[in-house]
């Protein structure tokens, strides 16, 4: 179980996965996630799916070298295999329940940052599947950066590029690029999805709401089982208190209080430090033998 | 009549000593001083113990096996009606249940049948792999949902009567609130818990973590896709409850839940798991259950300065009285009639205190105990920069909400009968999943009855198919 079936690196700190998870790959949908555990002993680390083939039984990962536990997944090779891959988590986008004709007239328009890209991929690919209109603004700091563009052209109608430094595409972030797309080049959309850092969603909500479009954001939050038994996910959310891990991943993004929820997720960053600092000293000790 | 004999008393690590460590608070009782204790059963022949027992142990048959020094007999008759004695021998609640009925204890003290099971328990433990008899398959599947007491008890009958029983555990590890909730100084992992898991899979159970029931499987498609002919949901109760009261989301507020299953499955306590926990250095604990004991004991061993906060007075704590005096031993502070209403945070988020009100008990509520009424004007506060929330827990409505035909009451919890017959045919639950959150012995006895009532539902099944 739960052998890695395949491993490319996206650039030197992204990598994707395929996970043999049968039971997994034959119930997930677009919108939820999973947690990993990559070795005995280690956390358990929720993440998105970014796809799923039921025949061949796989789930797609893309993970962000950050920190140890990450960094631990991403040191995995193929034929190795995760202790354990629960999943999946959390609902399903809400227009997965939805049929073509439900979602006649729907122009969405996803703002995809960072690794947060790989989870938008197959939303848009079951939108696409419909024959629903997207559209898909993928940014990073760095044209080096970007991960999924030629996955994502091959299922939106038009994929704008930002880099925060201006080596691809627009020079800017994203809510400059969906700011100009609908402001001035008259593009229109019924509804977007965010999917990325806390902070962008944040700021693609305040912008999709100043630009009226209702918007949604997957909130990526501390969790500790995934099912609704810790609470650590808990977010503000229209004044109340929810469960990203059952009610979520997917809020309304005119609702959630992020500046609580970034400070949340901030939360065990001092420890996450301490054992980034071992890791790297039991790496080097390592190295030496 | 002889001069009786007082209660044997049992070992336990000093109180300075385990409030640094994770090691369990008490040794147990040698085999000398077992044969000892065991001498004082009365064998009164309306034995009250064994009714005030949950799962009706036959208590005086195995105290005079334990007295004549035969523990592998004393052993064969806790398990005629007990799967998990190692389990129940430390966390039962006896005090309430067989001991608070024991004869006995109208003069001087009672037996002390929860010492001696565990004796007898953890005796057969140490003798090793006794010769498990699997019973050879019937050809039924039966799935249990959940690994809990419940779910093992149930697992394990089933298996003795030829069922070809699959657990389905959500998290990595089995065990269910064994593993998750009770801390390694009360109910040891390892020797124990694992132990005991090990005692069922060899039956022939298999046990799938890693599979939630409602997400990654349904009750319908394992009963529609995967051949299983009955399920029996002993899923829990492990929805935390908050108080919803400002501030509760301040970074260092916690459920009792998370910060158990952090220390308690994830480790966090031992340097060799990379799991991160906060704890603080002044923590308040609000709740007066073993969970609150458990999680305020948890904190004082992680290092800090811990007390527990109680609307109500010492009286009215749900918690066990062996757990309260344990808690008071290691030097944690009660805050009785006191109640939280704000949780105070500094200007980065983080919890700074608690404001709480003074309370005074009332008039008795439908449950018999007076409830708590606010004193007006009493507000005071309290340092803390931690907060852990202990006010109880519900049963998890992922199960229910995605199985067809599966009546829940108003609490979310299932609705069954006796034997855990549920409104769905083939479907059959115990334990905290019915009753809310209660004791490890009563789900372990739902689970019993449980399995008995799904085998004669599989055998009526097999009876009209063959008609």
């Amino acid at each position: 179980m739960f052998e890695v079936i395949s491993k490319e690196m996206l650039s030197p700190a992204i990598c994707r996965m395929k996970v043999y998870a049968p039971r997994l790959a034959a119930s997930a949908m677009p919108g939820q996630f999973l947690i990993v555990i990559p070795e005995d002993h280690g956390e358990r680390i929720p993440l998105t799916i970014s796809d799923y083939d039921r025949d061949a039984g796989t789930v797609t990962i893309v993970t962000q070298r950050i920190g140890v536990s990450t960094g631990e997944i991403c040191s995995l090779e193929e034929g190795d295999r995760f202790s354990d891959v629960v999943g999946p988590l959390g609902q399903p986008s809400d227009f997965v329940e939805k049929t073509a004709g439900d979602l006649a007239g729907e122009r969405y328009i996803f703002i995809a940052g960072g690794v947060g890209t790989a989870p938008v991929y197959p939303q848009v690919k079951y939108l696409h599947s419909l024959g629903v209109p997207v559209d898909v603004i993928v940014g990073a700091k760095t044209s080096g950066l970007l991960i999924y563009k030629e996955e994502m052209k091959s299922v939106c109608d038009n994929l704008y590029i930002c880099t925060d430094d201006g080596s691809e595409g627009f020079h800017g972030m994203v809510t400059g690029l969906l700011e100009k797309l609908v402001m001035e080049e008259g593009r229109r959309y019924t509804r977007a999805v965010a999917i990325g850092p806390m902070i962008m969603m944040k700021f693609a909500s305040l912008t999709a709401r100043r630009l009226g479009i209702p918007i949604t954001v997957s909130l990526n939050t501390l969790m500790v089982d995934g099912t609704g038994m810790c609470g650590a996910c808990r977010v503000t959310v229209g004044g109340k208190t929810r469960f990203a891990c059952v009610e979520g991943p997917e809020f309304d993004g005119y609702e959630v209080d992020f500046d609580e929820a970034m400070r949340r997720q901030g939360m065990y960053r001092t420890q996450e430090h301490e054992a980034e600092e071992e890791y790297e000293h039991e790496c080097k000790i390592g190295r030496t033998r | 009549m002889a001069a009786r004999i007082p209660r044997v008393p049992v070992r336990e690590q000093d109180p300075k000593v385990r409030a640094t460590n994770f090691e369990e608070v008490c040794y147990g009782y040698d085999e000398k001083e077992a044969m000892l204790e065991a001498t004082r059963c009365l064998h009164c022949k309306n034995p009250r113990c064994v009714a005030a027992c949950p799962v009706n142990v036959s208590i005086p048959e195995f105290i005079a096996a334990v007295a004549a020094g035969d523990f592998k007999e004393a052993s064969s008759v806790i398990s005629r009606d007990s799967s998990l004695p190692a389990v129940c021998g430390r966390v039962c609640p006896q005090e309430t249940q067989c001991e608070g009925s024991c004869i006995l204890g109208v003069k001087s003290e009672p037996v002390a049948i929860g010492k001696l099971e565990r004796f007898v328990a953890d005796w057969t433990l140490q003798q090793g792999e006794t010769s498990v008899v699997r019973t050879p398959s019937n050809g039924h599947k039966v799935a249990v949902i959940g690994s809990g007491p419940s779910g093992l008890a149930c697992a394990a009958d089933l298996a003795r009567l030829g069922y070809e029983v699959t657990i389905f555990e959500a998290l990595h590890k089995a065990g269910g609130v064994l593993e998750y909730g009770i801390p390694e100084f009360r109910l040891p992992k390892e020797r124990i818990v694992s132990a005991e898991i090990e005692r069922v899979k060899s039956l022939g159970v298999r046990i799938e973590t890693d599979v939630v029931v409602g997400r990654t499987v349904t009750i319908d498609s394992l009963m529609e896709k995967e051949g299983f002919s009955a399920v029996f949901i002993g899923s829990g109760a492990g929805l935390p409850r908050f108080m919803n009261i400002p501030g509760e989301n301040l970074n260092g507020v916690f459920s009792a839940n998370e910060f158990l299953t952090r220390n308690n499955l994830m480790k966090a306590y031992r340097h060799d798991y990379r799991t991160p926990v906060y704890t603080g250095r002044k923590v308040v604990v609000v709740g007066g259950g073993n969970v609150a004991m458990d999680a305020a004991r948890t904190a004082l061993r992680l290092g800090a300065e811990t007390s527990i906060v109680y609307r109500r007075t010492e009286k009215e704590l749900p918690a066990r009285r062996e757990e309260v005096h344990h808690a008071k031993e290691e030097g944690i502070t009660f805050m009785m009639l006191s109640n939280p209403v704000e949780i105070l945070g500094d200007e980065k988020g983080w919890v700074k205190g608690i404001r709480c009100i003074r309370m005074e008990l009332g008039e008795p509520d439908e449950s018999g105990r007076r409830s708590p009424v606010p004193v007006p004007g009493s507000e005071f506060e309290i340092e803390a920069d931690s907060v852990i929330m202990a006010l109880g827990t519900s049963p998890n409505p992922l199960i229910s909400k995605t199985t067809s035909g599966l009546e829940t009451n108003r609490r979310g919890c299932i609705v069954a009968d006796a034997d855990g017959v549920t409104s769905r045919p083939g479907v059959f639950a115990g334990g905290d999943a019915v009753t809310g959150a209660a004791t490890v012995i009563l789900a372990m006895g739902a689970g019993r009855k449980a399995a008995a009532a799904i085998d004669s539902y599989i055998k009526g099944l097999e009876k009209i198919h063959n008609e």
